[in-house]
């Protein structure tokens, strides 16, 4: 396939989130904005990114039988890093966001990527593919945010739309499965 | 009595999957049999306790002592994966069914975010060595309760007829939300 | 995929222990370079924190007191006007909380009656226990102008006169917990002063 049809498929045809069905942990526990999911989302393209380079560049170099752990090293090395930046430069993100940082060490879509892509393809596919996953990761994530804020909150991006109290249930543990399993349902009728 | 607190608040109040949302992956994927769940559970509540024991030890006894807390994620993520190939290596000599019957998803509780997430919390919430142990296997019921719960449903969901687009995750997903629901029951018991 | 080097046992080591080495002075890096901002966004959130809950000061004294609970101690902001004590800002917390740990900084007037206060650190349930900050809800209000040691904090259905957030009972009381914390180390170190 093309370059732009390696940055693009991850937004729709094979969203990590909706369609792969990865990264489905941060995808319920950060979503309780707009902002949140975007912040994350931001985050982890950061990491899948810049691990896909790190992994396709030294490819060659790395042992098979110790390609994981190599892996894992590098993958949590990006994330400490974006743990500190973030604590140093968007301290109330950081705040919000909480667990789930350290967490994207184990967002089965960094390591997945690596795993089955980068670790087989050249820097600048590798690269592409990244940034389009994690973008789409973004997206999936933003919108989620964006629903549940709405109908939660009655904002979007912190700002109050619908006035007064709404269906409280979508800021809260329940709402992020039902709000989650409706829009896997309806991106799966939207690829057909 | 403390104990009791950390116990009844894993595995109902705070259930790491219902309300905290960690280990959804393993949950999704494995749920749809009773019994694989019971052996998943199994698994978990094996490297669970032992990573939370390896970790808070180097915590506190290497990070905090050389300062370098800011490696914690690495070490954490390191200690497990290494816990979870052993555990494989461990389970393929002493019982090669269960090892047959887990297949992939034993790697998988490396990237099983519960096992990081509960080494994490065991850290924030500042328990000691024992609250921690507790901590951890409540946390692996709490995991196994909702797994097996979720299992049994969805043994039932595939005899109902459900909507073609929702057919799958989907459903499992509203569903999921539904026992969430009811978790969020047990909020004012602690 | 020609090129991958043997799994061998040296190259197998000698890899993790580069890819390990380049990590940790990459980390190492990192961690120099933001440990600074870190420090300063942490101060900065502080001293918010201090402004919010107290009266108008010009300077202030850090001490730190054994909590009155025995477990450790609580930080203590003294603010000055010139030479009078215009408060005392207390970071204060309780581990009560719905989800654990609250954090938050309360305002004592020079007679221990409550200026202000203001969250700091929670992880309580967004849409329900969140509302104890300001930014979500003026519930906490209810708590300026009282005085711990006269009136009761707790809430109306324990027989006190704080309505509890609807829904959010739990987080309320913890609320009240860590008010409470911070006035008994404030009335046993501060009190007449």
């Amino acid at each position: 396939m093309n370059q732009l049809q390696n940055f693009t498929k991850g937004l729709i045809k094979e969203n990590p989130v909706l369609i792969l069905l990865l990264g489905l942990c941060p995808a319920l526990g950060v979503t309780t904005s707009a902002i949140n999911g975007l912040g994350m989302g931001l985050a982890t393209t950061f990491v899948l990114t810049m691990s896909n380079i790190v992994v396709s560049s030294i490819k060659s170099f790395i042992p098979d039988k110790v390609r994981i752990p190599a892996f894992i090293v590098i993958i949590a090395s990006f994330v400490t890093i974006v743990e500190l930046v973030m604590q140093g430069f968007a301290p109330a993100l950081f705040d919000q966001l909480g667990l789930f940082i350290p967490l994207i060490v184990v967002n089965c879509i960094v390591l997945g990527r690596a795993e089955a892509f980068a670790s087989k393809n050249n820097l600048l596919t590798s690269t592409i593919d990244g940034l389009g996953m994690g973008l789409g990761f973004s997206f999936a994530l933003t919108v989620l945010g964006a629903i549940r804020e709405l109908l939660g909150s009655g904002a979007l991006f912190s700002i109050k739309i619908i006035p007064g109290d709404l269906m409280l249930v979508f800021v809260l543990a329940p709402g992020a499965f039902i709000a989650l399993g409706y829009m896997i349902a309806i991106t799966r009728k939207l690829n057909k | 009595m403390e104990y009791i607190i950390i116990i009844i608040s894993a595995i109902f109040v705070n259930n790491i999957v219902l309300a905290q949302f960690l280990g959804i992956c393993p949950f999704v994927g494995v749920s749809n049999k009773i019994s694989t769940s019971i052996g998943m559970g199994g698994a978990v509540l094996f490297v669970m306790t032992l990573a939370t024991i390896v970790t808070w030890l180097i915590q506190n006894y290497l990070l905090q002592a050389l300062g370098i807390q800011f490696l914690q994620t690495i070490a954490f993520i390191l200690v497990i994966a290494s816990l979870v190939q052993m555990v494989e290596i461990i389970l393929k000599k002493v019982s090669p069914a269960l090892y047959a019957a887990l297949g992939v998803f034993l790697p998988l509780i490396t990237t099983n975010c519960a096992v990081l997430g509960v080494a994490i919390l065991t850290i924030q919430k500042e328990f000691n060595l024992m609250e921690g142990v507790v901590f951890a296997i409540a946390n692996a019921g709490g995991f196994s309760l909702a797994m097996v719960v979720f299992a049994g449903i969805r043994e039932h969901l595939d005899l109902m007829e459900v909507p073609a687009g929702m057919k799958g995750v989907p459903i499992s997903l509203v569903v999921a939300g539904i026992l969430a629901l009811a978790f969020m029951g047990f909020t004012g018991i602690v | 995929m020609a090129g991958k080097r043997e799994s061998n046992f040296v190259n197998m080591v000698s890899t993790l222990l580069l890819v390990s080495g380049v990590a940790a002075l990459a980390l190492g890096m990192v961690y120099n370079l933001t440990k600074g901002p870190i420090e300063i966004a942490k101060q900065k959130k502080q001293e918010e924190a201090i402004r919010n809950v107290l009266p108008d000061f010009d300077r202030i004294e850090n001490k730190k007191f054994k909590s009155a609970r025995g477990a450790d101690s609580l930080a203590f902001f003294v603010a000055y006007k010139g030479d009078e004590m215009v408060g005392v800002a207390v970071n204060t917390y309780t581990k009560n909380g719905f989800s654990g740990l609250i954090r938050l900084m309360v305002g004592f007037k020079p007679d221990g009656s409550i200026n202000n206060t203001s969250v700091l650190e929670h992880k309580e349930t967004p849409g329900l226990g969140d509302k104890m900050q300001k930014n979500k809800s003026t519930w906490s209000d209810s708590y300026n102008g009282l005085h711990p040691g006269k009136n009761n904090l707790k809430m109306t259905k324990d027989g006190g006169q704080i309505d509890a957030i609807t829904a959010a009972t739990i987080t309320s009381r913890a609320f009240t917990d860590a008010v409470e914390h911070a006035y008994e180390t404030f009335n046993q170190n501060m009190e007449g002063k």
